[in-house]
């Protein structure tokens, strides 16, 4: 049988094939799922939670939940979206996020989320942890205020660029970020080198070569021109 | 003041009552306001349907009752909470304008510091400058530990984002608001930076 299967996302029918996740389904059919831990190009790290859908009435994340024929998944409901939105809040307040001084900004993949979600304010008490910044790289700056944990660095060095140079440690709500694995914990004394698939991974502002400033003019950066939702093809 | 019940009725609608609107900048850089003057020509349909109390553009001291406060910045010293609160007890809406009163923003970077060894840098320690000594003046507001976002301290019913938020950002929400929507941004104006 060669059939090709479907299952409904908001009530619009979305081809898969066998083995690819809600996520990939969707994505491959230009449907948005908000996320921020998946990469079209690496394996599902499920720890955001932000893709969470409702498959037949419950809860479930869709890049590790396999897409399976005739399913119903929910995806952008004012239900979803709200818990999408608190979740997107917790990590603004859990880091430094100060985007007017941030060069990701304008092509930021939680700053693009938060618009869609229409996210006007960080709601809870901010924390404003005590991170640092590394500057002792050549060509890249790390600044952990910005990390969102989403652990792409870490896969993509150990994966693509067989160098182990990222691992996620820390303790607690506030302490838990990307780390260096050098003896000295600086990226100054590790082979990281700015042509690695990890200098460019990070969806948001932690890891960014130097001495490049305000390259692309406001208003003409990835997410000024068209919201992250209206961008889905472009990530694959 | 009371009719007669019988008493002629004047059927002509009587114009609409002008809103009170009050604004201030706390810890901010008056960018917001910049960004507010900057809806340009609009203002003057603005004034047609709004008044302003207390504001930088009326220079009035102290705020009376008002349907809208228009915070500018967070909070970096005791006055700045001082001021929100009046504006919280005399405005029946309080807007957020702005990164920094939204997040701390850019003065909120100090928050990792420690106040005193921000001040003696200034004051004492850095080279080229007077070395005059951290003023201790009973008439200025004392500085907060940390800078806070408003909503750590009052109420706070919207939110417009930006650094500064673009006047057509201020334009709509303004707008939204008078015509008893409620706001909303879309695609373009909606930014943190
Ligand atoms: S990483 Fe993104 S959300 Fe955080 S400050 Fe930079 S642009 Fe803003
Ligand atoms: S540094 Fe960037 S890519 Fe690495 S875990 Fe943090 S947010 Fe993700
Ligand atoms: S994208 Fe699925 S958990 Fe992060």
């Amino acid at each position: 049988m060669n059939e090709t299967q479907t299952f409904q996302l908001d009530g619009e029918d979305i081809p898969f094939a066998p083995g690819q996740s809600i996520m990939q389904a969707a994505t491959a059919h230009g449907a948005y799922i908000p996320h921020l831990c998946w990469h079209p190009d690496f394996a599902a790290h499920g720890s955001c939670k932000l893709c969470t859908v409702k498959v037949n009435g419950r809860f479930g994340s869709s890049c590790t939940m396999a897409a399976q024929a005739g399913m119903s998944v929910e995806n952008r409901t004012a239900e979803l979206d709200d818990k999408r939105r608190t979740l997107l809040q917790m990590l603004f307040v859990e880091g430094n996020h100060f985007c007017p001084s941030c060069e990701k900004s304008g092509n930021c993949a939680l700053q693009a989320t938060a618009y869609e979600l229409k996210m006007m304010s960080p709601h809870f008490d901010m924390f404003y942890p005590d991170r640092p910044v590394d500057a002792s790289h050549p060509d890249v700056l790390l600044d952990f205020n910005r990390c969102i944990m989403c652990s792409l660095c870490v896969t993509a060095s150990a994966e693509v660029d067989g160098k182990n140079i990222f691992y996620m440690g820390g303790r607690g709500l506030l302490g838990r970020r990307v780390h260096v694995s050098s003896e000295s914990g600086r990226l100054g004394d590790t082979n990281f080198a700015l042509s690695d698939r990890a200098a460019s991974i990070c969806p948001v502002g932690v890891i960014l070569p130097k001495r490049r400033g305000f390259a692309v003019p406001i208003g003409e950066r990835k997410y000024d021109k068209a919201p992250i939702s209206a961008q889905v093809k472009e990530r694959v | 003041m009371t009719t007669a019940m019988n008493a002629p009725v004047n059927l002509a609608a009587p114009p609409p009552r002008k809103l009170r609107v009050a604004t201030t900048s706390l810890a901010g850089c008056f960018g917001c306001h910049m960004s507010l003057l900057d809806i340009d020509e609009r203002i003057l349909t603005l004034l047609d349907l709004v008044e302003f109390d207390r504001s930088p553009i009326t220079d009035i001291k102290h705020c009376g009752p008002c349907d809208l406060g228009i915070i500018e910045g967070g909070l970096c010293n005791a006055e700045n909470v001082h001021v929100l609160r009046e504006f919280r007890n005399h405005c029946k809406i309080i807007l957020a304008l702005g990164a920094c009163a939204i997040n701390g923003g850019l003065p909120a970077q100090r928050n990792h510091l420690d106040l005193r060894d921000v001040l003696e840098e200034v004051y004492q320690t850095e080279v080229g400058l007077s070395h005059g000594g951290i003023p201790n003046d009973p008439e200025l507001p004392l500085p907060l530990n940390k800078v806070h976002p408003i909503h750590e301290v009052v109420k706070v019913d919207y939110f417009l984002p930006g650094c500064p938020p673009p006047a057509d950002a201020i334009w709509k929400l303004l707008t939204d608001l008078l015509a008893g929507r409620t706001p909303t941004l879309g695609h373009g104006l909606m930014h943190y930076d």
